[in-house]
């Protein structure tokens, strides 16, 4: 498909030297002065559009070939005026010669428009376009062809969306008044010739036929972007125009009147002052608005229109999917004008809350759902319009069932962002339904973890956080489990040869679907985790090699930081205490996936010491689970990251100056579990299949070991016992349990360093636990030492620069 | 309000770095992004010409990494070979979804790259998120046939580059100046008509 010819064309394209371009700017000038234009002219302009558009700098024409560019166009071939607009458009403009955007009584066509439109270099520039643009729509010529002025209305909307200033109010009103004419008022009578006559009738009986629906009936009301007929008459087409940007353009010009926030404490007010409004709303009096007001009634009526017309079973299928869209731009419509005009909801009502009834059962429409739940996050609570079922759906059953939807996962978790803060006011079921929402992640990671970094911290919830971490830390078995129940729902329940997957045959089994289920469940609060997770992770090894599971385990540790980042903002210390509880668990209890383990280590690692360093008295508080953690020998070889961090904390925050229950037996035990372990490694060579044990483990336990003698003076001759062994040991040579020699000198030198500095205990106990004055400086509180900042303070001040 | 519409490489290529792409057609719509908020009024017309080529590049490399991470996650088989006449086949293969470009990577404001890769091309549209997205994804389906029919992408040959002015005149039909259109079966026959009748010259 992609050719080694296209590579090479490109090469050429870019590599082309500056004689043998100057010359083919030559030959292509005089092909140009010919009165015939043929296909060697086309082929040339093509290739001067490819060497143009080939390389990244933009180049300048000679000034005669410009000049006949910019002629072509307004030629009456299309062919030259698309190839003159692209070159053009990738060329600077001539120095002096800017294009002139004010031109009288010419017909821009479309691929002048875009020309102008690219090289527009200022908001006079646009603003002189649209005046052009709009006195063509007003001296139109009637013989003129077809399609001439239907650009107007898309390059109208290209310039409103950089520039809504270009248009002034009385065009916007001279605008708004056509949109009117174009969207209400477009002829109902089939165009291009068509006729109801058969075979034999001659052009005599030819009568107007009316358009049609798109199931074949025929069409009772005002034409619209779902009526269909053999040909197009030319307001029919900008009725086409029209309705496609009217979106934008209410957005642009019909922004929300300052009044009519969306807080809770307006609705209120509203209740009351709408009695009086929904009697004159539905007034037909509605040629007395003025124009902008006209132009929202009549956008209204025709969302409704198409609302009536998208229950009609379409002919064609295309034209189905071309319903829904127009759903979604209905009620995308109607929201707009019911934030402007409020007094519209009571009269939108009527029509949406029975199009979500008859849609909300089929999954097929669960895109054209996501604009409804919008409109009734936005107005629901003013009309008090009850909205369970619609939450059920968009927390239930979407993310459920229709995960592997890209395109509803974009929709939907871009409706969550934006509307974040009304959610979690106003839908208690959004933070508890995490479980299924992580659904979207399990199963296309890559795609979605950006709407999730901005998500997840919405979900963290002092009641759910610790479900919800361990949700997070099984997300690539609920990837595995999500590929497994698609992939039990399309394939035999036996496979022929007997080569089926072991997680597929405990998917599908009785006593293991449980778990399974479990991973599955659509809301939080069923209970935190389930017992047999091992079990679970043992049916799942085999797919620590599926791509979407490794993919989904990339995602993990970054949603864990901010998870981290966003508990320690709302947890209390006993909620901080059993998620140090959950991390020292779980650490030995992952999916086996490759690189797994260690980056959840070394999440756990730093986020376990910033909880001990925010809440100090946390380590003696839990100080039994940490022990028991910290004297498991076997956590040295296959947890080094969190052992370290867990020995550190142990040594650093194991005092009565952290929390006053510390006891000396509580700091006895600790200093006998570590030594232990110290003993235990530097004594024999590590387990078959470990390598030796990285220095910082060493020397942490040693440092630890030193911080807690330092505080019970009698544990020192133990400490120092160790050390002469240490020495002793060391000077005979290499040793089983380190491999590197210099480590070893390093493990040793530290091991003397503390050594010498326990010799003076009372000195070691400032240096190896410093009072919080000391940790946590603040010396313009300290009467002693402020005074000599009071004093520079002082003399800044009265110091004249 | 698209922003461009490209067409550019998502397989390896051993002429370019791992992960980049070859743009083989770039439309950007509208005058610059960023225009008239004043970033860009300081640069000249080349270094605006520069940056709006730059951003298309950006956006190509990153749809290309949700292509490949997407086929890789769906059983990692390469694409197969459809012939020309199958473009129907091919576009029904195709893998398709969407890439969230964040406000500054590389467009001023939050937009959507919505994505159909055919074998080892992709065909991306970029919109603004407020645009119906249901909308934009038939019109890009809609386009992507045609390009592949009138352009015979299936086959060896290399007329997406020499013939350019093709696509061009289709988008002016189909997405003018990188408006979403609202077309029943009808329209859009008559608007293909006027396409079919421009390849024909």
């Amino acid at each position: 498909m992609f050719s080694h010819g296209s590579e090479s064309l490109i090469k050429q394209a870019r590599e082309i030297q500056e004689p043998e371009l100057q010359k083919f700017y030559c030959r292509l000038g005089k092909l140009l002065v010919g009165k015939e234009l043929g296909h060697e002219t086309m082929d040339s302009l093509q290739r001067l559009h490819l060497i143009l558009s080939a390389t990244k700098c933009t180049r300048t024409l000679p000034v005669e070939l410009h000049k006949r560019l910019l002629s072509l166009l307004s030629s009456p071939v299309e062919q030259l005026q698309v190839l003159s607009s692209a070159v053009l458009r990738e060329t600077l403009p001539l120095s002096g010669q800017e294009l002139n955007y004010s031109q009288e009584n010419v017909q821009l066509n479309s691929h002048s428009a875009a020309l102008l439109l690219s090289q527009a270099g200022s908001r006079a520039d646009l603003s002189s376009l649209c005046a052009q643009l709009l006195r063509g729509l007003d001296s139109r010529q009637p013989e003129g062809p077809t399609h001439s002025l239907t650009h107007t209305l898309p390059v109208l909307n290209a310039v409103l969306t950089h520039s809504p200033e270009s248009l002034n109010d009385d065009n916007v009103t001279l605008l708004s008044k056509k949109l009117v004419d174009w969207l209400r008022y477009a002829s109902i009578i089939q165009g291009g010739g068509a006729s109801a006559g058969g075979f034999f009738t001659g052009p005599r009986s030819r009568q107007p036929v009316p358009t049609a629906e798109l199931d074949g009936t025929v069409s009772g009301d005002f034409f619209t972007v779902l009526c269909v007929g053999q040909g197009f008459t030319e307001d029919q087409w900008m009725n086409v125009y029209s309705f496609s940007m009217l979106h934008h353009w209410l957005l642009t010009y019909h922004t929300a009147p300052s009044g009519n926030t969306f807080t809770d404490t307006d609705d209120r007010s509203e209740v009351d002052g709408s009695v009086v409004s929904m009697v004159s709303a539905t007034s037909s009096s509605s040629r007395l608005l003025p124009p902008k007001e006209r132009l929202r009634e009549k956008a209204f009526q025709y969302c409704l229109r198409l609302i009536e017309q998208s229950d009609r079973k379409a002919l064609k299928r295309t034209d189905t999917e071309l319903q829904k869209a127009c759903l979604v731009e209905a009620v995308c419509i109607l929201d707009c004008v019911c934030v402007e005009d409020t007094s519209l909801v009571y009269r939108t009502f009527p029509y949406v809350k029975p199009l979500f009834g008859r849609l909300s059962s089929d999954l097929t429409f669960a895109r054209v759902l996501l604009p409804i739940a919008q409109f009734y996050l936005n107005h629901g609570e003013m009309a008090a319009v009850d909205c369970e079922s619609l939450w059920k759906l968009v927390f239930g059953r979407f993310p459920a069932e229709l995960f592997n939807d890209p395109f509803l996962a974009h929709e939907l978790l871009r409706f969550l962002r934006l509307n974040l803060e009304s959610l979690v006011l106003r839908v208690p079921q959004y933070p508890r339904s995490f479980p299924n929402l992580l659904k979207f992640l399990a199963w296309d990671s890559p795609a979605v973890v950006d709407d999730f970094v901005d998500l997840l911290p919405s979900l963290v919830t002092v009641e759910t956080a610790v479900e919800l971490l361990h949700t997070l830390l099984d997300l690539p078995c609920l990837s595995a489990t999500l590929v497994l129940q698609l992939r039990s729902t399309s394939s035999p329940i036996s496979e022929p040869g007997g080569r089926g997957l072991l997680s597929l045959d405990a998917f599908r089994s009785p006593s293991f679907r449980g778990l399974f289920l479990y991973l599955l469940r659509p809301e939080a609060g069923s209970g935190d985790t389930i017992d047999r997770l091992s079990t679970l992770h043992e049916f799942l090894a085999e797919s620590a090699d599926w791509p979407r599971v490794v993919q989904c385990s990339q995602t993990v540790p970054v949603l864990l930081h901010i998870f981290f980042n966003t508990v320690i903002t709302v947890a209390d210390p006993k909620l901080l205490a059993h998620l140090i509880l959950v991390m020292l668990e779980r650490s030995s209890l992952l999916l086996n996936l490759p690189r797994y383990m260690k980056e959840i280590h070394r999440v756990f690692s730093c986020h376990l010491l910033r909880l001990c360093k925010l809440h100090p008295s946390l380590v003696v508080d839990q100080s039994h689970v940490l022990l028991e953690f910290a004297g498991t020998t076997a956590s040295v070889y296959s947890k080094e990251e969190i052992y370290t961090h867990v020995v550190w904390a142990l040594g650093e925050y194991l005092s009565v100056s952290c929390d006053s229950r510390c006891s000396v037996t509580l700091i006895t035990s600790c200093f006998e579990t570590l030594e232990a372990v110290l003993f235990e490694i530097t004594s024999s060579t590590p387990p078959p299949g470990a390598c030796c044990p990285a220095p910082r483990v060493i020397t942490t336990l040693i440092s630890a070991l030193a911080k807690l003698a330092s505080r019970s003076h009698d544990l020192i001759p133990r400490v120092s016992l160790f050390l002469s062994k240490l020495r002793t040991v060391t000077r005979a040579g290499s040793v089983a349990w380190c491999a590197d020699e210099e480590d070893l000198v390093a493990i040793v030198t530290r091991g003397e360093e503390l050594w010498s500095l326990l010799r003076t205990p009372g000195v070691a106990q400032s240096v190896l636990t410093p009072p919080p004055h000391v940790t946590t400086p603040q010396w313009h509180r300290d009467t002693n030492l402020s005074m000599s900042l009071q004093l520079r303070t002082l003399t800044s001040l009265t110091h004249t620069q | 309000m698209v922003r461009c519409f490209l067409i550019h490489s998502v397989c390896p290529l051993s002429e370019l770095p791992a992960g980049d792409s070859r743009l083989l057609y770039c439309r950007l719509f509208a005058p610059g992004d960023g225009l008239l908020t004043g970033q860009l009024r300081e640069r000249s017309p080349a270094e605006r010409s520069l940056l709006r080529g730059e951003k298309a590049a950006v956006v190509a490399r990153q749809v290309r990494s949700a292509v490949s991470l997407s086929r890789e996650a769906s059983g990692g088989r390469p694409p197969g070979e459809a012939l020309p006449g199958d473009e129907a086949l091919a576009l029904q293969d195709a893998s398709s979804g969407v890439v969230r470009l964040r406000a500054g990577d590389p467009f001023s404001e939050e937009m959507s790259a919505l994505w159909l890769g055919v074998q080892s091309l992709g065909f991306t549209l970029v919109c603004e998120p407020h645009e119906n997205l249901l909308l934009a994804e038939g019109t890009l389906r809609t386009l992507t046939r045609h390009c592949l029919e009138h352009l015979h992408m299936l086959g060896p040959g290399s007329e997406v580059l020499l013939r350019s002015n093709r696509i061009d005149a289709l988008l002016s039909r189909l997405l003018p100046h990188g408006q979403l259109l609202f077309l029943n079966h009808r329209f859009a026959q008559s608007l293909e008509k006027d396409v079919a009748a421009y390849m024909a010259k």
